[in-house]
């Protein structure tokens, strides 16, 4: 019996203390933004979309297979000696020329392990994140600063170069016996 | 207020038509402010804004969902029964809408002035159930079915000590006619019925704390009469996803809305009718200090929908701060607490007014 | 001449407001009552095991952070301790101090979640608003660290990903500050209220032998009343220089083990979770987070088991490794898995209704479940 009415009357009385907490909160301001217009500032170590600055990269592949889902693609062409590419922002030397640098961001699972081992630190995360697109080929970003044609151009310099050694390593490989023959 | 317009206009269709619509005209009005409302006051109880960019101040969203859905493809499942389903929001709305016949917005707008008002009321409001039962079943639906089962076990419930305390209320005023228990609470808020009554004496302070419980009391069954949280089983998003009217889509649902609505604002007002004075003010009039006499009933109209709508609000504050009752817990506490308490209370009730 | 009946299968589906993810429950209810409840699981499975066996060691650390997406730390620091015990290399202190305040603070962002969502499906909506108002501040302090909301990538085989902001400490403090009137104010709104309590004490009791049988951890044991917890039983870190109580489910509402009490140790748990950040956060000596971490990670032949406690229960990593730089097998002993057994055995003989509100104090996380 004591049981029925200590019910009731919790019942009423919790119901009034939650509704005491609720009124409350009637009148404090919101704690929300009006998104499109106002948009928040967001920290220096954000990770969102990333760019790649072409002038540094040495095409060493080291984000490709750091990335875990392989989303980075690279492919790069060896230069002839006598060509000149550029200094990279630190000083060092570039000696490929990279052809293809494609990053597919539909892939892309925002994790940073690929900013760490870039040697001239040329690939990094800006604070991009309003970059959807209709169509999903669009997401692939293409980095590359070389066109078709160039690219093109490169790389039968490069396949003629190494023709041009290995003919010449065979005419050297071929000589030596013919000056002992003419020694002896 | 029909014997006014029949004899304005001479032709008893007219006439009728027009009292007809006027009630129409408040539902409409109180569900287009009441589904704003509701979402700008629970916005607001969570710390956030609320719709506020269709118009200003978000005004236009809920023109903007009737146009939503009223352009939206009747889809219908196929195996449902459809005469059921096609019946059914139909009587859902007129259960509800029914019941303005008889509730006075002020004295000079009465549907009609029956004697029997308040039984009329009560008896109309209960052909929701009829409705419900249908929806449930023609869905083809189990989780509608469960809902249905659940909402008709709950309404009929309810109705018992809802209809107890209303008796108590007329064994104290004599009447059933909702304008006449109106118009014994008249002049100043100490003659309101939950202060006792307009009779001066020692009943009347005997009376307060029993008047205040079967408020409380009436207060929740009709809570529980609308499907409103904590009792709203049957339209319980998280577990039934929307219960009886989950096969429903584009206007047959938006007179399920409608008629939620509509029955919000006519079980406040039943509520205030009763014990809150109808549609007397509190504090006097302002026709009677200046003289304007045709100025009352527009005054009396005001104060009945500002009580009106502050029960809304109380139910809706309700609504976001409790959780849900489940099934078998929502009929022991009507039948193993609400209805003991009303029936200890009307009989210490007429007992006090035998004195 | 009885009449045949049979009971009526309804099918919580996949989609359903409040399973917590892809989670079909197959329900045999007569009227109200369940008779049988039957999970089918896999609507999330992304083969996080066989693709950590394509990935180098640093490279599974993304893939772990996805397995129980609500408590991300947790998964890092269960992989990293398991492969740092297998290659027997030691961590500097500060590396230590701070994977754990990372994990309390993680441990109460994901008991706001869970507290949330276990109101909301009972039909209060607006302690969940308030509760994710509270995550937003955790969510922010990390992501000044390490630049994520969610999925952190933070703790490393070796070290940390980043050394902690500037702002971290005192912004650390300002949150416990902050964070000690807001419980509060939960218990007057949510975990007193008679209606709550009617909903969830006495339902989904869990006896003490059935829960050791099927294997739960976490809240879901200790609301059955063993005081169980890695932290402490089997420490981890440097779990034992702190001093913190560990809650029981004490029946305080109902009997004990029900779904009241899983609530309420998840309240009490986040009160100490303060208290051990606060004990923390003054003491973190200096240091390099990532003079540890190996240039190439090549563990020696063998097998390791390694368990953590995850806000969940208890996460364990098994890591055999055959010497290449790729792990031979990685097996999760993920605890929302082993918890959900559980389920069958609880809800026998109640209502459709309770059935929810037992799913949402367990605690699942499909992620989890399904890998």
């Amino acid at each position: 019996m004591k049981e029925y009415f200590r019910n009731t009357w919790l019942g009423i009385y919790t119901v009034l203390v939650g509704m005491k907490i609720t009124f409350k909160h009637l009148f404090t301001p919101a704690v929300t933004i009006q998104y499109p217009e106002v948009k928040l500032k967001l920290p220096e170590r954000e990770r969102n979309r990333l760019y790649v600055n072409m002038d540094d990269c040495i095409g060493c592949d080291q984000c490709s297979r750091a990335c875990p889902v392989s989303c980075i693609e690279i492919e790069t062409v060896k230069s002839i000696p006598g060509e000149d590419l550029g200094v990279t922002s630190n000083g060092k030397k570039k000696a490929l020329w990279v052809t293809k640098f494609n990053i597919d961001f539909a892939k892309c699972c925002y994790c940073q392990l690929c900013v760490f081992p870039c040697p001239t630190e040329c690939i990094y995360m800006t604070d991009i994140f309003e970059f959807s697109e209709y169509d999903r080929n669009n997401l692939v970003y293409k980095f590359a600063t070389l066109s078709e044609e160039e690219a093109q151009e490169k790389k039968l310099n490069f396949e003629k170069f190494t023709a041009e050694k290995e003919a010449q390593k065979a005419a050297a490989a071929a000589k030596p016996k013919d000056d002992q023959k003419t020694a002896s | 207020m029909y014997q006014y317009f029949y004899d304005l206009t001479g032709n008893t269709i007219l006439a009728t038509l027009i009292v007809a619509v006027f009630p129409l005209v408040n539902v409409l009005i109180v569900a287009l402010i009441g589904v704003y409302l509701e979402r700008k006051v629970s916005a607001w109880i969570q710390d956030r804004v609320g719709p506020n960019r269709t118009g200003p101040f978000g005004l236009f969203q809920t023109v903007a969902d009737f146009v939503k859905m009223l352009q939206k493809e009747d889809a219908t499942a196929k195996d449902i029964d459809s005469k059921l389903y096609n019946i059914a929001p139909v009587l859902v709305f007129t259960g509800s809408f029914a019941a303005y016949a008889a509730i006075p917005f002020s004295s000079k707008l009465i549907g009609s002035e029956a004697e029997v008002g308040l039984f009329y009321v009560i008896a109309i409001s209960s052909l929701v159930v009829g409705g419900i039962l249908m929806a449930g079943w023609s869905s083809n639906n189990k989780y509608s079915l469960l809902g249905a089962m659940r909402s008709a076990a709950q309404i009929i419930s309810y109705e018992i000590p809802t209809a107890i305390i209303v008796l108590s209320i007329v064994m104290l005023t004599g009447t059933l006619s909702l304008d006449k228990i109106s118009n014994m609470q008249t002049a100043y808020f100490w003659n309101w019925n939950i202060f006792g009554g307009a009779e001066f004496g020692i009943t009347k302070f005997l009376l307060i704390p029993f008047m205040i419980v079967g408020f409380i009391i009436i207060f929740i069954s009709t809570l529980a009469e609308v499907n409103r949280t904590p009792f709203d089983i049957p339209e319980a998003e998280s577990e039934l996803v929307a219960g009886y009217f989950t096969e429903y889509c584009g206007m047959k649902w938006a007179m399920f809305m409608l008629s939620e609505y509509g029955n919000m604002f006519a079980v406040s007002a039943i509520v205030s009718i009763l014990f809150f004075g109808g549609y007397h003010s509190p504090i006097g009039y302002l026709g009677n200090t200046l003289g304007i006499e045709w100025l009352i009933p527009f005054e009396q109209a005001f104060w009945f929908l500002a009580k009106g709508w502050f029960f809304i609000l109380v139910q809706m504050w309700l609504r976001w701060t409790l959780p849900r009752l489940r099934v078998d817990q929502l009929m022991s506490l009507c039948w193993k607490y609400l209805i003991p308490y009303a029936f200890v209370n009307l009989i210490i009730i007429g007992v006090i007014s035998l004195l | 001449m009885a009449l045949k009946t049979e009971h009526m299968v309804l099918n919580m589906g996949p989609q359903h407001p409040s399973t917590h993810g892809v989670l079909r429950l197959e329900l045999e209810i007569e009227g109200e009552l369940v008779r049988k409840v039957t999970p089918h699981l896999g609507y999330l499975h992304r083969c996080f095991e066989k693709h950590a066996e394509a990935m180098q060691y640093n490279q599974v650390v993304p893939y772990t952070d996805r397995l129980d997406y609500l408590a991300s730390i947790s998964n890092n620091l269960g992989y990293a301790l398991a492969v740092e015990k297998l290659m027997g290399i030691e961590v500097p202190e500060r590396v230590e101090y701070i994977r754990v305040i990372m994990s309390e603070l993680q441990r109460i962002a994901s008991h706001l979640v869970a507290i949330g969502s276990n109101g909301a499906d009972i039909g209060a909506l607006t302690p969940f608003l308030y509760l994710f108002r509270d995550r937003e501040h955790i969510l922010s302090i990390i992501e000044e660290t390490c630049g994520a909301r969610m999925l952190y990538n933070y703790i490393w085989v070796g070290g940390l990903s980043h050394d902690i902001h500037p702002d971290f400490v005192r912004k650390t403090k300002e949150f416990c500050n902050y964070f000690k009137p807001t419980i509060v104010e939960l218990d007057n709104l949510l975990s007193y209220n008679k209606i709550f309590i009617e909903r969830t004490a006495n339902i989904g009791v869990l006896p003490v032998d059935t829960a050791i049988n099927f294997g739960a951890s976490g809240p879901t044991l200790r609301g059955s009343g063993i005081k169980f917890d890695l932290r402490r039983d089997d420490p981890y870190s440097i779990y034992d220089r702190f001093d913190f109580e560990i809650p029981v489910g004490k029946g305080l509402m109902g009997t004990v083990g029900d779904c009241w009490d899983r609530y309420y140790v998840r309240i009490r748990e986040m009160e100490q979770s303060l208290r051990i950040i606060e004990q923390a956060i003054d003491h973190i000596p200096d240091g390099d987070v990532q003079s540890a971490i190996p240039k190439r990670i090549k563990p020696p032949k063998g097998t390791v088991y390694k368990r953590v406690e995850n806000p969940r229960g208890e996460l364990g990593y098994f890591i055999v490794s055959d010497g290449s730089v790729n792990p031979f097998r990685v097996k999760v002993r993920a605890p929302s898995f082993v918890n959900l057994e559980v389920l069958g055995e609880l809800c026998k003989g109640y209502l459709v209704a309770d059935i929810i509100a037992i799913l949402g104090s367990i605690d699942i996380v499909l992620g989890e479940v399904d890998r």
